[in-house]
């Protein structure tokens, strides 16, 4: 019962910090609004007894992405960028999300799921999960370390200021 | 209501927020951090099968890694087109830059 509250609780936090994301006028408000998400993200990780990945998600959604998000904010500071009022596909946008919003709750709720008791024990889904890591997904894993420095590498020479003077 | 229904719900209402903003915001850092919550989005869904559903148990959890993944790298080369952007144009607003050169 107490879980469900606490559920519940974490769940209006996040959908509300995600509102503030796409509602705020103010950059970094909204940067401050994705923080709160993302940390809500991970309360539900832990609420799922997923551990490692709330840890992850803590490290590198609401350490890395979040600095990385508010460098940017900061060097792209321009005049006009403190008060950028959102484009003219505003209603018809709020209307399509409205749709498919309403869309994927209806088959969220029809669909017949065939449902298992939820373990208990935090440490089983943790060895499923680096046996899994580590035997059948071991060549996307590397792949991933491949796309992460090429993503390094690329940043680097995108930023640089080339002998043409950028 | 279940909570596997709660958290579809939950992750339906993160993803069409995210959507939103890509579709109406202007700034590009905004359109990115929207993107992040549809990331989001899918990956409590994603977490929401691996607890309740038969047949997803560890897959999940080892997709939700790989999307963490793929989006610190996203974000990071994001971020560098968008500065390069805001050198070569002096804006990040999406709607003053529609050529591929200056």
């Amino acid at each position: 019962m107490i879980e469900t509250a606490i559920l519940g609780a974490i769940g209006i936090i996040t959908v509300a910090a995600a509102v503030g994301v796409v509602a705020t006028r103010s950059v970094v408000y909204a940067a401050v609004f994705l923080l709160i998400s993302l940390v809500g993200v991970a309360a539900l990780f832990l609420m799922m007894l997923a551990e490692f990945i709330a840890l992850a998600q803590v490290l590198i959604y609401g350490g890395a992405i979040t600095i990385v998000l508010l460098f940017a904010i900061m060097l792209t500071r321009a005049p006009e960028q403190t008060n950028v009022k959102d484009n003219a596909q505003r209603p018809l946008a709020a209307m399509a999300c409205v749709g498919l919003f309403a869309l994927l709750v209806a088959a969220a709720l029809a669909t017949p799921w065939r449902t298992r008791e939820p373990g208990t024990d935090p440490m089983a889904e943790f060895t499923a999960l680096s046996e899994l890591l580590f035997s059948d997904f071991l060549i996307p894993f590397e792949i991933a370390s491949l796309v992460l420095l090429v993503a390094l590498v690329g940043a680097v020479v995108l930023t640089r200021s080339g002998r043409e003077g950028a | 209501m279940t909570v596997l229904e709660f958290m579809l719900i939950l992750g339906a209402a993160l993803f069409c927020l995210g959507l939103y903003g890509v579709l109406a915001r202007r700034n590009a850092v905004l359109v990115l951090m929207s993107i992040e919550l549809m990331l989001n989005a899918v990956n409590v869904h994603l977490i929401a099968f691996a607890r309740y559903v038969v047949g997803t148990e560890a897959i999940a959890h080892v997709l939700i890694i790989f999307v963490i993944t793929i989006a610190a790298a996203e974000v990071g080369l994001a971020l560098a087109i968008v500065l390069r952007m805001f050198r070569n144009w002096e804006t990040v607003n999406l709607d003053r830059i529609s050529t591929l050169q200056q």
